[in-house]
């Protein structure tokens, strides 16, 4: 196998970008024709599954990110002390 | 006791433990793949009911009980030891296929045990299985997670005895059933079946752990330990309202956790806390479909978790590296393991036509069906959470995003092998869920496929998708860890142990001057009265002498106080 996959070429990335987005319009779309049977209110607004998934997930992201800056160490933390007879 | 002709589905696999140590070769390989196989045959011989009853002091003990929960548990976890056995096939640790096969032996002892005795005794047989899977890694950082890992689990073990032992004195019963958070001891089980499960606030000993084994040791952790504990929740405390909220609050640390992660087997197992976290929601909602629903996705979760971390041993046994920050490209020259580990991926994010989708899905519908709209809507925000974190990022991270140039030699021989098989399972139990259904505890009244749950799970996912390549430059690795739990026990508390042993140190030197003192004050003024020169005793070399009989002295003074 050589190093040119068909995935390594910018332009297929560009045609499977395309692909993405089409069907995100699609699923979105369908609505149209498909009934949902909402069990909840907010489940019958108008594409609300695709609106929750993204905003949470832009959410999650941002409340990681955050925590990251207060929690996130070198991976040689441990390392360091335990090196030293810490608890070992 | 008709009890002759029944053999116990554990007691097979664990007597294959023990034989393991003496086979070389093909025959060594047939029996890792026979034990398993053995045990499955065995477990679904058994009639339903409690089949072995044994008297001990004053209760009844059941050591083999079977229904259709204790089967289905049982069914997945010797299934898992016969994949997890092909895989390792090659492992050239001697001790760890035994060690994963005592551990896979007592995790089945745990579901087939119809008395609290039985469980806790295979509980702690499981903790020395899987203590001793992480140590036949023989690495240093092995060897110190696992002695973490030895602590949390022998502390919980502490807390379940404390538990049971209080539950036998009150109820005289050993039986094991359902029970209510109502009493100290019945608090302590459930806090002893939950540190097992990986919930707050110890969580932290699995992904500090499991990552710590060997390519295929993490295989095999990933199966047994926190899906004991979900079937333990099951039988023990169905609809305990506090657990939908442990739960919930374990889906979303697991991620917030994995979105952090660097290392490729931390993402996944801080995501087993993650898809835990649905199962132990679904058993505090209670409702039949809810149990159902969290049987089934504690089955399909040990397929399509396997299956990831299969792909991860694969990437590790064939590059030993570790960090997504270090890994990217691998699709190049090993596209079994990407296929596989992708396919597990869409399990895991509950894809329509994976095994998830099917499972995961009851817990959600139970959710509506009990108008529970802040937990449903919670769960789906879960959901598209899950294809961020493990769906999306563990996959893109490892097989695909910028080339690291890597281009190691795909899995080969029994571990492409057992990443088929599983991988088959996650699109089969997908495809046609009917015979999961067919053993669930409760008869299954839900169609998973229709239209309109297709359509908007499509719409989660994928918007999902959209928005981990729109923030992509946020989900930048980076060579870092996150604190948890674990700092407590890994930094200021052995800082503090320390500071106190130099405290304690320097007391007892304190005390060792004080006692010579005053020993050699005393020896000094019996030296003068009874020594060579002293009045009582000139021709003795009683020096000496005094401080033997000090030493006596003392002796004696401790016989009689510990006497």
């Amino acid at each position: 196998m050589k190093n040119e996959h068909w995935l390594d070429q910018p332009k297929n990335i560009k045609l499977l970008w395309r692909g993405f987005i089409a069907v995100l319009a699609l699923t979105v779309l369908a609505e149209f024709v498909v009934h949902l049977h909402p069990h909840f209110e907010v489940e019958g607004l108008f594409g609300f599954h695709a609106a929750y998934g993204f905003v949470v997930c832009l959410l999650m992201i941002v409340f990681a990110k955050g925590l990251g800056l207060l929690l996130k160490r070198p991976d040689s933390y441990y390392a360091d002390s335990e090196k030293d007879g810490g608890n070992e | 006791m008709s009890s002759a002709l029944i053999l116990h589905p554990a007691l097979i696999l664990i007597a294959g433990a023990l034989l393991l140590p003496f086979l070389r070769g093909t025959a060594r390989s047939i029996a890792v793949l026979a034990a398993p196989t053995f045990a499955l045959i065995a477990l679904w011989l058994l009639p339903e009911g409690r089949l072995w009853e044994v008297a001990w002091l004053d209760y009844q003990l059941a050591p083999l009980a079977v229904d259709k929960l204790s089967r289905l548990f049982a069914t997945i976890f010797a299934l898992m030891a016969f994949a997890g056995g092909l895989f390792a096939l090659r492992q050239e640790s001697r001790l760890e296929m035994p060690a994963a096969f005592l551990y896979a032996g007592a995790a089945i002892g745990v579901a087939l045990a119809g008395d609290l005795v039985t469980v806790f005794v295979f509980w702690e047989v499981m903790a020395v299985g899987s203590t001793l899977v992480l140590w036949s890694a023989n690495t240093k950082t092995a060897w110190a997670a696992s002695l973490r890992y030895a602590m949390v689990h022998l502390g919980g073990g502490v807390i379940l005895f404390a538990g049971v032992t209080g539950h036998l004195l009150t109820t005289g019963d050993a039986t094991f059933t359902r029970m209510q958070p109502d009493s100290i001891a019945h608090w302590l089980i459930l806090i002893g079946f939950l540190i097992n499960a990986g919930a707050p606030p110890l969580s932290a000993w699995l992904p500090d752990a499991y990552p710590e084994a060997s390519w295929s040791g993490t295989v095999f952790l990933s199966a047994f330990t926190t899906k004991t504990a979900v079937y333990v929740l099951l039988r023990g405390f169905p609809g305990t309202e506090i657990l939908i909220w442990v739960g919930l609050f374990m889906v979303f640390y697991g991620i917030v956790y994995a979105l952090l992660e660097n290392d490729m087997r931390r993402i996944l197992a801080y995501s087993i806390i993650n898809q835990v976290g649905f199962m132990i929601a679904g058993i505090g909602i209670g409702t039949e479909m809810a149990l159902n629903g969290a049987a089934a996705h504690a089955f399909t979760h040990i397929i399509y978790k396997a299956l990831l971390l299969m792909s991860a041993g694969a990437v590790l046994a064939a590059t030993g590296r570790r960090k997504c920050s270090e890994l990217g490209g691998l699709f190049h020259s090993m596209p079994i393991a990407t296929i596989c580990g992708t396919i597990g991926a869409l399990a895991i994010s509950s894809f329509p036509l994976t095994s998830g989708f099917i499972s995961k899905s009851m817990i959600s519908q139970a959710a509506a069906d009990g108008h529970l709209q802040a937990v449903w809507l919670l769960l789906a925000a879960a959901s598209a959470g899950v294809f961020l974190h493990a769906g999306i990022k563990f996959p893109w991270f490892v097989f695909f995003q910028k080339d690291s140039g890597l281009r190691p030699p795909d899995a080969s021989g029994s571990m492409r092998w057992a990443m088929i098989l599983f991988a088959f399972l996650c699109i089969a139990l997908g495809v046609w869920p009917e015979p999961l259904y067919a053993i669930l505890p409760y008869a299954v009244d839900y169609v998973p496929y229709t239209t309109a749950h297709v359509l908007t799970q499509l719409q989660l996912l994928l918007f999902s998708g959209l928005a981990f390549f729109v923030m992509l430059n946020y989900l930048k690795r980076t060579p870092t860890i996150s604190l948890d739990v674990d700092w407590l026990y890994r930094k200021p508390l052995p800082g503090l142990a320390r500071r106190l042993g130099t405290l304690l140190h320097g007391a007892m030197n304190a005390m060792e001057r004080g006692v010579s003192g005053t020993l050699t004050g005393l020896a000094d003024r019996l030296d003068a009265q009874r020594g060579p020169r002293g009045l009582l005793a000139k021709s003795w070399p009683t020096g000496s002498m005094a401080l033997w009989v000090m030493v006596m002295l003392l002796a004696y003074l401790l016989f009689y106080y510990l006497g």
